[in-house]
């Protein structure tokens, strides 16, 4: 033991207050110097046994991995880039078993005993999980938390080990650590939750950090600040990353070498400039067309910006249209307002909208989560009462509607819901779903609703068959296509599309970003189209609508706000998109780190 | 599984996502995280996988083994309603002629010194007035059965109505109806059945009713103790019939179905109860697990079933004080309360389990050692490195646990 302690001793050293410390913990293979190989994995196989078959999860992968390095794997959902990173700390589930080799400088980690990995998890590798909400406790103080990762490897006092928890809190950047180690998870803000996931996974100075889709749960915003960090500290310590991610964004600004995994196998790996320039395999290259790239589906605008922007309390005007067109949906200075429920007090979520969208036009309606852009879209469906102001759709005014006025109005508007898993009763066959509308309204029964369900199953590109499936049969895709095919029984006037695309992979959001394009130009629906992700808005809608905390801070042509965009806010969210391009990225980063710098010191 | 999707164009624009390709093949799920889940709904409606883990489920298979041995044999044996049962002792309340002590006559080879298999006249034995315990047993039995079946349905009718409505309009209703409900569970169930009983023993003669009509109620004490009862045990069915359609009217097809123009009934009764039917079912079971031992209790005590009418609970009772001379009069009806307590248990217990998601079915250390041997032959044998660097490991435990402990 004595020769770990003070390998431990002499690594901590240089950082002072943290030599005493003795590593209760074996350290697994050496110390590593920037550049030395930490990982080198060779036909790492992952297969679960399921149903008395073996399904392989990932198929002969083999990589290495350097100091001071970030390898990204890249892949669609089941594409096997977690149970591989997981299969290295020996946390797969017990019906799955990881085969072939991979070894933590020199020593081989699959097959590990179990008392031996316990030694290895947290101290040599550590995972930043994707929801940090439910990776961090919520019963302890984040402080403790960290505590007990130290203490758990190292024979430390308490005194010593938040001594230690603090530096490492300031290492993240966390704003007053002092006062923030005595807070639990709930009262911190999802990039502070995720920066103190990150003090905790460098707690024992890991010589591998697992990123699973660290970013994948924050704004965009955030998500740029959280890179930023994890930037840094690839310079400071001295630990080899793999970052497990779909989103090409991320990959493009952070990774080093990438891996791009299909169905459980290696299709393409190369090193960043490679694959994102010179794509070998079809896949690959599919892949990378069918991320939505900001900025290049608007041309170039010339002249005066025709954006109206908030200014200071001065809220967005409605824009000026035709008067003799009736608009779709018409919002005049609305405020909607969640009543008090309990002890929690009102709480406004939007005030002064004023929107109007056109019979036929697509409006992108943009902004963080909590900005109460999916409550705009459910108050136009009725779903929410508005508690002031004034919203018409398709000159129906709804503040002061009665039952029998809404049943009406339900004809006129669809909506399309974020989570295609949520979204569809699960005891219903989904043809059963789509023809409610019909039902409800029509009151078309047996063969003439079979007919329209046939019909509409055609429309979104579904084979009839379908109709008799479940939900949980479906993939996600389709049953996007078939809450789209709900949407749109009743012919609607207008259509509200909630994230309709963000609970699905890349390949998969393209289609039915096409599909949905093509249905639009066929039935010439109005559609407000709400998102958090701007490049997507940017390819479906001809005017965009920008939302910060319930205002909403600039409209416009998409062009202008894309390229030209005149308020602070708009600004920052558009340079925090991260694009899937690393040179542009590169200069990308730059412009926001100085917004995010200029904001700091505004602050 | 070819990693080669012969569907699989190059391009995504053709990939096996959606759209086009009907037959959902493993393939179509790919292989990672979701697989597991992928492989196991493949084209069967919920109902079928809740029963397809149910019959897996051992503990629930000997529940409703036993549950339907024990009905057919009282249903056989004593008939049902007017329709005569096969037991040669049809009219259990007639006395007889006491053979032997009342002995039970049944002998099994090896159980309380028997030598051949024989029913013989009275397999249950009698009491001391002659009755044939086992006719008695069989009728206590149907009595407990039809108080356990009639008092989970009018459990279930409030409980659910009570939970689905607070549930689906919250606000005041809520609030009223679930004072109602905090107010119910204060009251205490055999305290209240005992207030019952002693009031339909004074309530006739106080209002001078005709021997017909006590007769009458007597006959049909069973059907009064259920529904009393019933109309108290519905608050813990509706207290999570309540807070399931909390969770479920957040849910978007609900939202979904509400922008379709669906009335709230038509919300609640097709979009909502399907979706708690899981917790509906397992609750209303464990609810008539409880319900036969509450009877037996009640009888126990004087204030449930009364004569002519017969429970297993009433039976024990009259034979208390001949526990020492003729246990057989306490322990026949003593087994079928607890077999028929426990069937229901198991039964809730495995319905439970079949209805809640999470419960995968985890493959034990001795499935996964065979399964091994099936992995593809390049991936079999552990490499030598691995091999070397799990031998050269001293702890013992890891090496015998199997692959499952093995991997981690």
């Amino acid at each position: 033991m004595s020769t770990s302690a003070e390998q431990a001793g002499a690594a901590g050293g240089g950082r002072g207050g943290f030599g005493s410390a003795v590593k209760l913990s074996r350290s697994t293979g050496g110390e590593v110097a920037k550049g030395d190989t930490i990982l080198d994995v060779t036909d790492l196989c992952v297969n679960f046994w399921v149903n008395d078959e073996w399904f392989v999860a990932a198929d002969h992968v083999d990589y290495t991995l350097h100091a001071g390095e970030v390898l990204a794997i890249v892949g669609e959902s089941g594409s096997g880039k977690t149970q591989s990173s997981m299969s290295l700390i020996g946390l797969l589930p017990p019906n799955g078993r990881a085969t072939g080799s991979a070894k933590l400088k020199g020593v081989e980690l699959v097959g590990m005993s179990q008392s031996r990995m316990r030694e290895v998890r947290g101290n040599e590798i550590s995972v930043i999980f994707q929801e940090p909400m439910t990776a961090l406790n919520p019963v302890y103080t984040v402080g403790f938390q960290i505590v007990e990762t130290l203490r758990t490897h190292f024979l430390m006092a308490p005194t010593a080990a938040k001594e230690r928890a603090l530096e490492l809190m300031r290492l993240v950047e966390i704003p007053d650590p002092e006062s923030s180690f005595y807070k639990f998870p709930h009262q911190l803000s999802g990039g502070q939750r995720q920066r103190i996931m990150i003090a905790q996974a460098l707690a024992c100075d890991p010589k591998l950090l697992i990123a699973d889709e660290p970013t994948t749960a924050l704004d965009v915003t955030v998500q740029a600040e959280i890179l930023k960090l994890m930037r840094e500290l690839r310079e400071r310590v001295n630990a080899g990353i793999i970052l497990i991610t779909h989103d090409m964004g991320v990959v493009a600004d952070m990774a080093d070498t990438i891996i791009v995994m299909k169905d459980g196998r290696v299709v393409e790996h190369g090193t960043s400039d490679q694959i994102f320039h010179h794509p070998q395999h079809p896949y690959t290259q599919a892949l990378l067309a069918a991320v939505p790239h900001l900025g290049t589906a608007s041309d170039d605008v010339t002249g005066h910006p025709a954006t109206l922007v908030a200014r200071d309390d001065v809220p967005v005007p409605a824009r000026d249209g035709d008067p003799n067109v009736t608009p779709a949906l018409l919002l005049d200075d609305v405020e909607i307002t969640y009543p008090k429920q309990g002890r929690r007090p009102a709480f406004t979520a939007a005030r002064h909208i004023n929107l109007r969208v056109d019979p036929g036009e697509v409006v992108g309606l943009v902004g963080e989560s909590g900005s109460g852009k999916t409550t705009i879209g459910r108050a136009s469906v009725a779903l929410l009462p508005i508690s002031g102001g004034r919203l018409s759709v398709a000159g129906v005014d709804l503040s002061g509607a009665t039952r029998a006025d809404l049943k009406n109005f339900r004809r006129q508007v669809g909506i399309v819901f974020q989570d295609p898993g949520s979204s569809l009763n699960p005891r219903l066959p989904v043809g059963e779903s789509i023809g409610e509308p019909l039902l409800l309204h029509e009151g078309l029964k047996g063969a003439e609703i079979s007919k329209r369900v046939e019909g509409l199953l055609d429309s979104v590109e579904l084979p009839r068959s379908m109709r008799n499936r479940y939900p949980h049969e479906l993939s996600g895709g389709q049953r996007q296509r078939i809450g789209i095919a709900r949407a749109l029984a009743l012919n609607p006037k207008l259509l509200i599309a909630d994230e309709p695309t963000s609970a699905l992979d890349v390949s998969v959001q393209a289609r039915v970003l096409d599909l949905f394009r093509d249905l639009q130009t066929e039935h010439g629906f109005a559609c407000l189209f709400i998102s958090h992700d701007l490049a997507v808005v940017e390819q479906v809608s001809s005017q965009i609508a920008v939302m910060h905390m319930g205002s909403l801070v600039e409209v416009g042509p998409t062009e202008d706000i894309v390229q030209r965009p005149q308020h602070l806010y708009t600004q920052r969210l558009l340079s925090a998109v991260p694009v899937p391009d690393p040179d542009q990225q590169r200069e990308r980063r730059e412009l926001r780190d100085s917004i995010i710098e200029q904001e700091h010191i505004v602050s | 599984m070819s990693n080669q999707d012969p569907r699989l164009d190059p391009r995504l624009g053709a990939a096996p996502d959606d759209a086009v390709t009907d037959d959902l093949s493993a393939e179509e799920h790919g292989r990672g995280e979701g697989v597991g889940e992928a492989k196991e709904v493949e084209g069967l409606s919920q109902g079928q996988l809740v029963w397809r883990r149910f019959i897996r489920h051992k503990g629930a298979m000997f529940g409703l083994g036993v549950l339907i041995a024990v009905m057919l044999l009282s249903t056989l044996t004593m008939g049902i309603g007017p329709i005569p049962g096969l037991w040669h002792v049809q009219n259990f309340n007639s006395p007889g002629d006491v053979l032997n002590g009342g002995t039970p006559t049944l002998q099994i080879p090896g159980l309380f010194g028997g030598t051949t298999f024989a029913i013989g006249e009275h397999p249950f034995g009698q009491n001391n007035i002659g009755q044939d315990m086992f006719a008695l047993v069989m009728k206590g039995v149907q009595t407990s059965l039809f108080v356990m079946f009639c008092l989970s349905a009018i459990a279930l009718l409030v409980g659910v109505t009570v939970g689905a409505l607070a549930g689906y309009y919250r606000g005041v209703l809520d609030q009223v109806l679930m004072r109602i409900t905090d107010l119910v569970i204060t009251l205490p169930v055999i305290v209240l059945g005992a207030v019952l009983g002693k009031l339909v023993g004074i309530l006739p003669i106080r209002f001078n009713a005709t021997p017909e009509q006590t007769l009458a109620i007597n006959n049909n004490m069973p059907l009064i103790l259920s529904v009393a009862l019933g109309l108290v045990l519905w608050t813990s069915l509706a207290r999570l019939v309540r807070s399931e359609f909390l969770g479920l009217r957040e849910r978007e097809f609900v939202d979904a179905a509400r922008v379709a123009g669906a009335s709230d009934w038509r919300i609640i009764t097709k979009h909502m109860l399907p979706n708690a039917v899981g917790v509906i079912i397992v609750n209303t079971t464990l609810l008539m697990s409880s319900a036969v031992t509450l009877e037996a209790a009640l009888s126990y005590l004087n204030f449930g079933i009364r004569p002519p009418s017969v429970s297993l609970g009433y039976l024990i009772t009259e034979n208390q004080g001949a526990f020492a001379t003729r246990p057989w009069l306490f322990w026949w009806p003593g087994l079928f309360i607890v077999l028929l307590a426990l069937a229901a248990n198991f039964i809730g217990d495995g319905l439970r389990d079949a209805f809640d998601p999470r419960m995968r079915k985890i493959p034990s250390a001795r499935q996964m050692r065979l399964a091994t041997h099936q992995l593809p032959a390049d991936q079999g044998v552990p490499t030598a490195a691995a091999g070397a660097t799990a031998a050269s490991e001293k702890s013992g435990a890891s090496e015998t646990d199997g692959p499952t402990k093995e991997e981690r």
